[in-house]
């Protein structure tokens, strides 16, 4: 269970990007937070991981507030994968296993180990565990990253556009993996994605944001005309293809 | 998606694992084997004649020839050690800094550290009028001028938030305005003094005795333990400052600590040898080349890396055309260069 409060940000020098937001979420869900460039959802998904500092505001995950926890200890519960895949020189199980590094002392064990291992045969990834990562592709990338995501043994996958450099194949199938962790393994996850089609068809609560404030949060029944228009500033409606849905701009 | 490996895979998994770990343990001991044959090679190589029985009972004095114990013990082993120390710091500060500076170019040459020392020498020998005969006068504003250096960039760094491509960037502009100071001052120099001055712009192995190497060994070993015990931070700095910062890492506090021990380790080793340009930035290299870039095994590859290279450029430098021993500054740029080249388009290819 996730209780955002009064989460207000503004960067150094700069006006208040994120005003008062708050929304609730139930454990298990798969979270989109959509809206137009610059409207503040990456940002708002960098104060969840931490990564910037909020004015004000708590962040509860299960009654404990992430913002007030030490970065070890966050990391322990939240792991975020950044849109910006990197290309270390590191072998595929190396990248994977940074992600036992909050629980990390002098060095690694045995069960460290054996969590790596157990995420990669989640991600199904074995095969390519001794590959250098610079040498894999986009779609293979971002599994692993979602692998170390996964490694840090986390209750909350916080996501900035994990689709954003990949094939329409991979783009499905990163986001599959994402919903079946949702679901078969009761993490929540939040995602940030600009891919309404997408969005609607693999994630099942949707956080709206305008100007930096939650314009509209709920199920799939809150994009409509309407607060499309009012988001995007396009005509748009959302149809139903072979029982799929898909956002079509008119 | 969810295949379950079976024992078989399994079994080859490991082994493929262990192999991999071994390949990268191998790689480092082979540079052990290395620098133990390059300092063989050193302590026999001289213009005094040392049969290699001899060398080993020289090191700790009880060779019967007295000239062999004053040889090895005087001449030949502090300039090893010198080598080896200078050598270690220099790929271990390159290595940290290339890290927590995201640039594969960054050294204490191209952040203008070790140009700073050179400007501090000297500006102290031709505008102070310190002579080689004023003991600590020299190193002392030798460091001085690095420490500066390093703490104009770190300041920049924390006050005007630049980003580490801004921190090398600054590096190149401080070290060339430092490069021009220096030559300035060369300018106005007379005989005498400029001969004074080539020690510190060639650099050399040659001047620093055991007693003085201490201080830097403690501080190097304190920097590489440190270093060790952070391994996995840098790994994760590899994956970008955020990803880092969202694995609980203070990525800020973290690089302000690096970098000044970075630089003061540097400072520290231009103030006893001189410029000497290239290992900091050749030695990650090589080894990253070689077993990649997880800091587990970069960390003390670039140490071993580091010294090898020194050692071999300075065997080089006395052996070439011995008697003369050539200046190791340019010897290491001009043998490390075309190698650089050759790793760099080798590595490119595969």
């Amino acid at each position: 269970m996730i209780q955002a409060q009064d989460i207000c940000f503004h960067y150094k020098g700069g006006a208040e990007i994120l005003h008062q937001i708050s929304f609730g979420l139930e454990k298990g869900r798969f979270l989109a937070i959509l809206g137009n460039n610059g409207a503040g959802k990456s940002t708002l998904l960098k104060c969840f991981a931490n990564i910037h500092k909020v004015d004000r505001g708590t962040f509860l995950l299960d009654g404990e507030d992430l913002f007030s926890m030490s970065g070890r200890e966050a990391a322990k519960r939240t792991a975020f994968v950044s849109q910006t895949i990197p290309d270390p020189q590191m072998t595929v199980r190396d990248v994977i296993l940074l992600g036992r590094r909050p629980y990390m002392r002098w060095s690694f064990i045995k069960q460290d180990h054996a969590v790596v291992q157990k995420a990669m045969e989640r991600l199904d990834l074995l095969f390519m565990q001794d590959r250098f990562f610079h040498q894999l592709s986009g779609g293979e990338r971002q599994k692993v990253m979602l692998a170390r995501a996964l490694a840090q043994q986390p209750r909350l996958l916080l996501l900035d556009e994990p689709t954003s450099s990949l094939d329409i194949r991979n783009q499905y199938q990163v986001l599959e993996s994402v919903r079946s962790l949702c679901r078969e393994d009761g993490l929540t996850a939040i995602v940030v994605i600009h891919d309404l089609s997408l969005a609607l068809r693999f994630c099942d609560r949707f956080l709206m944001l305008r100007d930096g404030t939650v314009y509209r949060y709920g199920g799939r029944e809150i994009l409509d005309p309407l607060s499309l228009r009012e988001t995007y500033g396009v005509d748009a409606k959302v149809v139903e293809v072979e029982g799929k849905p898909l956002v079509m701009v008119s | 998606m969810n295949s379950v490996p079976s024992k078989l895979e399994n079994r080859e998994l490991k082994l493929a694992n262990r192999q991999r770990k071994n390949r990268s343990m191998g790689f480092l001991l082979l540079l052990v084997l290395l620098l133990g044959l390059a300092v063989l090679f050193s302590l026999k190589s001289g213009s005094y004649e040392t049969p290699a029985a001899e060398i080993i009972k020289g090191i700790f004095g009880r060779s019967a020839d007295r000239r062999i114990n004053l040889v090895i013990q005087n001449n030949r082993l502090p300039r090893i050690c010198t080598a080896i120390l200078a050598g270690a710091g220099l790929g271990l500060s390159g290595c940290i800094l290339q890290a927590i500076l995201h640039n594969p170019l960054a050294s204490a040459s191209t952040l203008g550290v070790s140009q700073g020392a050179t400007f501090g020498a000297a500006f102290s020998i031709v505008i102070l009028g310190l002579g080689s005969g004023h003991g600590l006068g020299i190193p002392l504003c030798s460091f001085a001028g690095s420490v500066t250096v390093a703490a104009l960039i770190l300041g920049l760094s924390r006050l005007k938030q630049i980003s580490p491509e801004g921190i090398v960037l600054a590096g190149v502009a401080v070290s060339s305005m430092l490069s021009a100071g220096t030559t300035l001052i060369q300018y106005f120099a007379d005989e005498v003094e400029l001969s004074a001055l080539v020690f510190w712009t060639f650099g050399d192995l040659g001047s620093t005795g055991l007693k003085d190497l201490a201080g830097t060994a403690a501080l190097l070993a304190f920097f590489f333990l440190y270093c060790i015990l952070h391994r996995w931070d840098y790994n994760a700095l590899l994956s970008g400052e955020e990803t880092a910062v969202s694995l609980g890492i203070g990525v800020k506090r973290f690089t302000l600590v690096n970098m000044t021990l970075c630089c003061l380790v540097c400072s520290l080793i231009v103030s006893q040898v001189g410029l000497i340009n290239f290992i900091g930035l050749a030695a990650p290299h090589v080894v990253r080349l070689a077993i990649g870039n997880n800091h587990a095994y970069l960390i003390p590859g670039s140490v071993l890396a580091g010294a090898l290279l020194l050692l071999l450029g300075d065997l080089a430098a006395r052996s070439v055309i011995a008697p003369v021993i050539l200046p190791i500054g340019a010897v290491t740029s001009f043998l490390g260069g075309p190698l650089f080249l050759y790793l760099l388009f080798k590595g490119g290819r595969s």
